[in-house]
């Protein structure tokens, strides 16, 4: 077993993809994520592989774009007004079916916001970002650990369904530091990619093209289904949660990811303590979204849910169309780099279940 | 019976959708044919843009990426860093290259990428039907500069092979034309030049050719060809802008 090293978590994301095999770094500087492209830039031609720092979050997606096309393992950084930028690449890369991996961590906005932890590109990551009808695989860790692991996961699972995969984390996970452990994984038996990548044809008959542009309707239509089979099979097998504390009849289940999910577990022992018994649901994937894990408690639930978010309320529509108004759907959050005490998240939650005991 | 002239191994064997006159086809078939004579069709892999050559990936032999409108040059270095030994061009058009994708082709130049890069000038639009560009002479008019381009409210025209002669990470840069037999043997030439340079890895190779569209000019190809001979090459003079082989050579 690998030892555990203590790492900051932006620096943890640079080992972890270098762990997982990524060939190709492409980034530009942004605030709270810079460390990883400068843990990339000391390490990545030390080990004979990529890292180029672009003229901005639009090249450095068209590079990725352009190495996943030729069959590497590619990815690349960035935080929310940068993410912004790269949303045309995106789109085109989920058109085109390539792997590739990509890193927000979130800081606050809209526009250029501050550099503080947010989680407010909840919306810009599940639901779309950029054109067309495409999804991307989002995962959301809420400590450095966790946040290696799924980075690892996220170069597997870009190359079985040929879809970018997204990992987001909010800003304190870029900056804290904790104790990691990069550990063995056993090879997994993964999609060839020598039927698709434009690698040059060296004898192959076909030229390869990569492209996401279909002229007919008709063809066009096709691909969007053959997308839209392929995102259902995402649904069916990706779908990543933890339940915490879920046991039994529950006042009220939180809902949660990333950091803020820590701060919740704190307020679900403060509440015991008090005779409440509050439980917590922790999407992994914020798409697909658990939406499973609602059946489980919500008959079980009496006073219904409480997102807890560093955003202003994204995740709710995601909680209620899993909740289908059967429960109420309750909501508490902070913003603009405001991080809540478990006091006032606790507060909220005795205001839903009538007053304090 | 000698063969004096048959199809070129670079090109598929496919119908191209271009107007009748449009010279695109012609720089299609110089590029082709310098990638089959150098023996290197096996090991390129060319970058299409958005624009009337966005259907580029179906006529080329060779591994093609279609890319988003003016990244093509950050898309083949994408391509260039993950496979160092294969030989990678982008087409691109004047919208293309020199109004969207200005930074992506400045930069790409500046880093030296071991790449090549076509660029099609043909002073206008083509694809969405005839729109002022980044190179559209004083006075032309197109449909959004139905005055004509005023300098006053629309700026100059850029020219890019001078602006990137200036970066020391282009190695090659030359301005050709089509519009006359001897000018594309000169393209010709300069077109694999720049592929060989690129092999020998000396850095970022360009050849800006000067093109018509006779649909958005609205003219006929033989008034087309005229219409550049007259107005574009005394505005865009061909010639090598720079040639490292030469300077090493002096
Ligand atoms: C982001 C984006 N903006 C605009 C367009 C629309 N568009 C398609 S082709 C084109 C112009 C291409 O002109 P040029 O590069 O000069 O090439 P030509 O067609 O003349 O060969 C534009 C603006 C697009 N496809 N994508
Ligand atoms: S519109 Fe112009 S550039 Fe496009 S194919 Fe027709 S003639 Fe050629």
């Amino acid at each position: 077993m690998a030892e555990k090293v203590l790492m900051k978590g932006n620096e943890a994301i640079g080992e972890a993809a270098i762990q997982a095999g990524c060939q190709c770094f492409f980034g530009y500087p942004i605030t709270p994520q810079t460390e990883v492209a400068a843990y990339m830039s000391r390490r990545m031609p030390k080990i004979g592989r990529v890292f180029l720092q672009a003229e901005s979050e639009v090249a450095a997606i068209n590079m990725v774009y352009g190495a996943a096309g030729s069959g590497v393992r590619v990815m690349t950084s960035s935080s929310s007004p940068g993410v912004s930028l790269k949303q045309e690449g995106i789109s085109y890369i989920a058109g085109a079916e390539l792997p590739c991996v990509i890193i927000n961590i979130v800081r606050g906005g809209p526009g250029l916001g501050g550099i503080q932890p947010a989680q407010s590109d909840y919306f810009q990551a599940t639901k779309g970002g950029g054109h067309g009808d495409y999804r991307l695989v989002v995962y959301a860790p809420s400590s450095v650990q966790e946040m290696v692991d799924l980075i690892q996961d996220a170069f597997d699972v870009a190359d079985i369904y040929r879809n970018p995969v997204m990992v987001m984390g909010d800003g304190m996970l870029g900056q804290m530091m904790e104790p990691v452990e990069f550990k063995e994984r056993e090879a997994k038996q993964l999609p060839s990619k020598a039927d698709w990548a434009a690698t040059g044809l060296h004898g192959r008959k076909e030229h390869h093209v990569i492209n996401s542009l279909f002229l007919q309707p008709e063809e066009l239509e096709k691909h969007n289904e053959k997308l839209q089979k392929k995102y259902a099979e995402i649904e069916k097998n990706e779908v990543k949660y933890e339940m915490y504390n879920c046991d039994g009849d529950l006042d009220i289940v939180l809902v949660s990811y990333g950091t803020v999910s820590r701060i919740c577990k704190n307020v679900i022992k403060m509440l015991a303590k008090e005779g409440l018994k509050v439980g917590l649901i922790r999407p992994i994937t914020l798409w697909p979204f658990p939406k499973k894990a609602f059946e489980e408690v919500v008959d079980r639930t009496k006073y219904g849910f409480l997102s807890v978010e560093l955003s202003c309320g994204q995740m709710v529509e995601d909680i209620e169309l899993s909740v289908k108004g059967r429960k109420p759907v309750n909501f508490f959050g902070r913003s603009g780099g405001m991080v809540p005490s478990p006091t006032e998240i606790a507060n909220k939650v005795k205001e839903i279940a009538g007053g304090a005991r | 019976m000698a063969v004096v002239f048959e199809p070129t191994k670079g090109l598929l064997d496919v119908p191209t959708h271009y107007c009748p006159g449009c010279t695109h086809g012609i720089i299609h078939r110089l590029v082709a044919e310098s990638l089959e004579e150098l023996g290197v069709i096996d090991k390129t892999i060319g970058v299409a843009p958005v624009g009337c050559s966005v259907l580029a990936y179906n006529y080329f032999a060779c591994d093609m990426h279609e890319a988003a409108h003016g990244r093509a040059p950050a898309v083949a270095t994408g391509i260039k860093r993950s496979l160092p030994d294969s030989v990678v061009f982008t087409y691109q058009g004047d919208g293309d290259l020199a109004a969207i994708g200005t930074a992506e082709i400045v930069h790409a130049a500046a880093r030296g990428e071991k790449i090549t890069t076509i660029f099609v000038n043909n002073c206008i639009y083509g694809m969405t039907g005839g729109q002022m560009a980044p190179t559209t002479l004083p006075g032309q008019v197109t449909e959004t500069s139905p005055y004509g381009r005023d300098v006053k409210l629309q700026g100059h025209p850029i020219r890019v092979s001078e602006m990137l002669s200036t970066l020391d990470g282009a190695v090659y840069v030359e301005r050709v034309s089509v519009d006359s037999v001897a000018n594309v043997l000169k393209a010709k030439k300069a077109i694999k030049k720049a592929f060989e340079l690129q092999i020998e890895g000396k850095g970022f190779t360009f050849v800006e050719v000067l093109s018509i569209c006779p649909t958005n000019w609205g003219l006929s190809p033989r008034e087309s060809i005229k219409w550049l001979q007259d107005n574009m090459i005394p505005y865009y003079p061909l010639g090598v802008k720079k040639d490292i082989t030469q300077q090493e050579v002096k």
